[in-house]
């Protein structure tokens, strides 16, 4: 467990004079929206765990394996996302207008959303603080090597980098390269080595036999 | 508007701090706030452009110096407050007083959950044909409304092509403003960094946005 996660847990336990003013505000707020029988607590609660143990980058880590196995299904992803990821039943439904774009030898592609936090849901989960966050949203349009290196990544002079601003409903998933020495992997063994990260495109996909 | 939430091409917010096994949520509140804000929004108190104009047009102070969930929490209070929903002696007390208001499509209820877990289409019928087409050469027009827009102010001005034709779809523009969802064609456009940033850009970078066709003009 690390001390984040101790944090959390120890918060939970705090009485009710300890809440700070914030999450009073919150649950004031829940009461009254409960109360008015706007919003049944029962449905807020399932919609917090669909986030916290069904929907994440696991979703996506199926689409791009899937993908690296199964040229049909890479020609159909990259033609129109929403549809192809729509004929995977097990990673369940997804919305319109989902864009995949494809990381090659000569091209890197990075998603940022400058104006908010627009992300694939769907595929990624709920996006982390860092792509909501200034520092992020305010480089990655203008010097998006800049933002690799504090990943710590660092790409060949002369690669393209295409920088993708998510401005309106459309949603992007990078679809990163297979890595080598994956020959004749199923798309379970290659899934886990696909990174939330990689599919933004400030990361890479594991390395087999790297250590995790 | 040109608000700080337009935050493409500013400097000075410092390297960026990504988190090592961050968890969903840091705090239980964040959870709630998001899941109220999904549950109204689906139970038709306000579109998803309403709500990022609410987010937008808190004061630059607040917004810079705001979580962001805080943001959300306030952006959902005042959205609320303001059509209707809720009002201030409520949330000064903590406690429903006023009778209720009708929803558009209703309570959010636990049988509703499965409904938002998919995202909605925003795709609509175009209203006509396309002006654009892929390798056409535009310009992001110089706009500055002081309502919702979804061009960035770093592209205002700035020669692009189009590389991408996504369809028609609901225009943001009115549709925060409650004025209506006027379809528009959507057009993923590409710009050289040079285009964006000059000489000195980083000659290796191309940056899209994707763009209504209102905020654009053939060059």
């Amino acid at each position: 467990m690390t001390d984040h996660d101790h944090d959390h847990s120890h918060d939970r336990h705090h009485d009710h004079s300890e809440l700070s003013e914030l999450e009073l505000r919150v649950r004031a707020l829940e009461t009254i929206l409960t109360e008015k029988g706007y919003v049944e607590p029962a449905a807020l609660d399932a919609i917090i765990q669909a986030y916290e143990t069904k929907i994440g980058p696991h979703n996506g880590a199926q689409v791009v394996a899937k993908a690296w196995t199964d040229p049909a299904f890479k020609k159909a992803l990259l033609a129109d996302a929403s549809e192809a990821v729509g004929t995977l039943g097990h990673v369940g439904r997804t919305g319109d207008h989902l864009v995949a774009v494809e990381n090659t030898p000569q091209r890197h592609n990075m998603v940022v959303c400058t104006l908010c936090s627009c992300y694939p849901w769907e595929m990624l989960g709920l996006p982390p603080v860092w792509y909501k966050a200034a520092p992020y949203r305010s480089r990655a349009v203008k010097d998006p090597r800049g933002v690799l290196a504090d990943f710590g990544i660092t790409l060949p002079e002369d690669m393209e980098i295409r920088v993708w601003d998510s401005t309106a409903e459309t949603r992007f998933l990078v679809l990163p390269v297979r890595p080598a020495g994956t020959e004749g992997w199923s798309e379970q063994q290659l899934a886990a080595l696909v990174t939330r990260d990689s599919m933004i495109g400030t990361g890479f996909p594991k390395t087999p036999g790297a250590p995790s | 508007m040109n608000g700080v939430h337009d935050m493409g091409g500013m400097d000075g917010f410092g390297k960026v701090e990504p988190e090592p096994n961050e968890p969903v949520f840091h705090e239980t509140w964040e959870g709630r706030v998001m899941a109220m804000t999904r549950a109204m929004g689906a139970a038709g108190a306000f579109n998803i452009d309403v709500s990022r104009f609410y987010r937008e047009s808190l004061k630059p102070t607040v917004y810079m110096t705001s979580s962001y969930y805080q943001k959300w929490f306030l952006a959902l209070q005042d959205s609320l407050v303001a059509r209707g929903y809720i009002n201030d002696a409520e949330v000064k007390q903590g406690h429903a007083a006023a009778p209720a208001k009708d929803l558009k499509r209703g309570p959010f209820k636990l049988d509703d959950v499965q409904r938002v877990m998919t995202r909605g289409s925003f795709a609509r019928t175009a209203q006509g044909p396309a002006k654009f087409k892929p390798g056409d050469r535009v310009r992001a027009k110089n706009i500055n409304p002081v309502t919702h827009t979804r061009l960035p102010r770093y592209v205002r001005g700035h020669v692009g092509v189009i590389e991408r034709l996504h369809g028609t779809h609901v225009f943001p523009d009115t549709a925060a403003n409650d004025a209506g969802e006027h379809p528009q064609w959507l057009y993923t456009v590409v710009f050289d960094g040079a285009e964006l940033w000059g000489a000195d850009g980083d000659p290796t970078v191309k940056v899209s946005i994707d763009a209504f066709e209102p905020y654009l003009e053939l060059v």
